[in-house]
């Protein structure tokens, strides 16, 4: 916030200054003839291009969502043999009465839960195990973290699946497990996707809270020593409230991409695990329209998701706003 | 990764708080340390695997006792892969639809970052809390309709129905971790490039683009790696002209079977894993460094 403050003068002396400029140097008659004009209109410019393409390509998609959810609309529609017809809230009732929508709403929760509590724990402990380190070890971590950190979530998701393998995986020679599957049983497939989220998305929490670590000043961290703080002390009341604001949008990223996992379960259990034990919302939804054709159920369980990560970026937004910070 | 210059006066500090118990830290210092060696090795050896596997010949591949190594390393499995019909073509076209999406975000989001942080005008606020929400719409739960539009715009089986979604969702993250890097170059510049008779759009172009164009770089990753990872779109759009498919597709092809060829999976996810890898190494210090500047704002 209190870097911000000076950019509106800044802004509005930088528009003064164009209004000048002409008299200096004639040759930039594009600033000279119209500078309130221009300086009005400029940044709604600069934004057009990105305007269109997120109305076009974005809101337009998300409004037809909301319509289709609204809609009967299945194969014949699709192809045009039956009009399409109003069907107010009664997709929405038959999701609601359906019990399985509610036990992949409750998978997906719980699921989104114990990634965002994972990948959190993983990436702020390695970030805390990386100031303790010198750099060669530190090196090791942040490159291996890289590559995690870089692999695609489908090859991610092949490696894994991989690696767990019945027959071939080497986990299972190691850990003398036989020829037991883990895609079979729905905890045990679960849990392999859960460490194949972890492993891909620790390291974006690992690198930026070691560098919200790095970045408290040396000063803050001798006052404490000098003031005799335990570590533990300095930790709890001077670098973790520091951090406050670099967990925060960490958690909240991982929360949404967490909950919107798609690609690890679509490839790991084969589009949502036996007989749809391992459905999350997101895979429920294309399975919904794309295996079943039902496009409107899909698409309402589409705009519960939507409302859902909504309420997530409200309370996210309530947050900074409770910090006095401006965006 | 921040290497030495991240550990400057921070680290120092930490030493001298550090060092009255310097005897009784040594033991954790190498408890630590050997903790993080083998972190680093568990979280590498995913990666290891994938290519020794790609490596190994085929009976290896589907021995029951797998072993870390292989003394006979054979590129059949690469042979598979590119051997199988049309790969090296999905390939270019995974390559040319990510590079597509990411030149024309990072101008497009180029522009709007440029508006959002240079300027103050009515509804910027409102903007930026639209660009963030943006960020939270699940993508596959618009393949429905975006199946739909692309029906409509005629776009269907074509490479721009898998460029136009991907430009649309990667605007939104590229704008919010350009801000960062805009504001970063002082707006004395600006004033200085206008007092010495440089227009508008002379500016934009001339000073601001090459100055923020490391952080667009880094900004590209996470477009390029959304695009490149997609095969929901290839699946759901590509549906009659496989010429157009890309990369994903390849891969599934080898893993979608009662009895994956592992080896030519391997295989695949290492071309796959290829080129992100190079272009993570690449850009790494900025990524960080934008993240830092995307997550302290």
């Amino acid at each position: 916030m209190s870097a911000l403050a000076p950019a509106p003068q800044a802004a509005a002396g930088t528009a003064g200054a164009s209004g000048e400029s002409p008299r200096r140097s004639p040759g930039s008659r594009g600033a000279a003839a119209r500078p309130a004009r221009q300086g009005r209109w400029t940044p709604w410019l600069y934004l057009a291009p990105a305007l269109v393409v997120l109305a076009g390509l974005l809101a337009y998609p998300v409004y037809q969502l909301g319509l289709i959810s609204l809609l009967e609309y299945t194969q014949a529609q699709v192809s045009g043999g039956e009009p399409t017809s109003f069907q107010g809230l009664g997709n929405y009732a038959e999701l609601f009465a359906d019990s399985q929508f509610w036990h992949v709403l409750l998978a997906t929760v719980l699921f989104a839960a114990a990634c965002v509590f994972g990948t959190l724990t993983a990436g702020c402990a390695l970030a805390v195990l990386l100031t303790r380190v010198r750099a060669l070890p530190r090196l090791l971590v942040m490159l291996s973290a890289l590559g995690a950190w870089a692999t695609p979530a489908i090859t991610g998701s092949t490696v894994w699946v991989f690696l767990f393998d019945a027959d071939f995986g080497p986990v299972n020679r190691v850990l003398g497990l036989g020829d037991f599957s883990w895609t079979y049983g729905r905890m045990s497939a679960f849990a392999l996707v859960f460490l194949e989220v972890v492993w891909c998305s620790f390291p974006l929490v690992m690198v930026t809270v070691y560098a919200g670590i790095r970045a408290v000043p040396a000063e803050v961290l001798e006052a404490a020593s000098l003031d005799g703080a335990s570590q533990w002390r300095t930790w709890r009341s001077v670098t973790a409230p520091m951090l406050r604001p670099i967990l925060l949008v960490v958690t909240i990223q991982s929360v949404i991409w967490d909950f919107k996992v798609f690609t690890q379960i679509y490839v790991m259990t084969g589009g949502g695990g036996i007989a749809g034990q391992n459905l999350v919302l997101n895979v429920y939804a294309y399975q919904k329209a794309f295996a079943s054709s039902q496009y409107s159920l899909g698409s309402a369980i589409g705009v519960v998701m939507l409302l859902l990560l909504l309420g997530v970026t409200l309370v996210y937004l309530r947050l900074l706003r409770r910090k006095g910070e401006e965006l | 990764m921040t290497g030495p210059a991240g550990t400057g006066p921070a680290r120092t500090g930490l030493r001298g708080a550090v060092s009255r118990t310097a005897s009784r830290i040594r033991p954790w210092r190498l408890a630590a340390e050997s903790a993080a060696v083998a972190v680093a090795l568990a979280v590498a050896f995913p990666l290891y695997w994938m290519v020794l596997s790609a490596f190994k010949p085929a009976g290896e591949v589907r021995s029951a006792q797998p072993v870390p190594w292989t003394l006979n390393p054979s590129l059949d499995a690469f042979r598979r892969v590119f051997g199988q019909q049309e790969f090296g073509r999905y390939f270019l076209n995974s390559l040319l639809v990510a590079g597509t999406v990411v030149v024309a975000s990072a101008v497009i989001a180029f522009l709007a970052a440029t508006a959002v942080t240079r300027f103050r005008f009515r509804l910027r606020t409102t903007l930026l809390i639209l660009f963030l929400v943006a960020q939270m719409v699940p993508v596959e739960a618009l393949t429905i309709p975006m199946f739909f539009l692309m029906r409509d715009v005629g776009a269907l089986n074509s490479l721009l129905s898998l460029i136009l979604p991907h430009l649309a969702f990667s605007l939104p993250f590229a704008v919010w971790m350009l801000r960062g890097f805009v504001k970063a170059v002082p707006e004395a510049l600006e004033e200085q490039a206008v007092i010495d008779g440089a227009s508008r759009t002379r500016f934009l172009w001339q000073i601001l683009f090459p100055l923020v164009f490391p952080g667009l770089v880094a900004t590209s990753v996470f477009s390029f790696i959304s695009t490149w990872n997609d095969f929901l779109f290839a699946k759901s759009f590509i549906i009659s002209a496989t010429e157009n498919s890309t990369l994903p597709m390849a891969l599934l092809v080898f893993f979608d079977t009662e009895t994956p060829d592992w080896g030519g999976v391997m295989a695949a996810s290492t071309v796959m894993t290829l080129p992100v890898l190079v272009f993570f190494v690449l850009v790494h210090r900025r990524l960080v460094s934008g993240l830092g500047g995307a997550v302290k704002d």
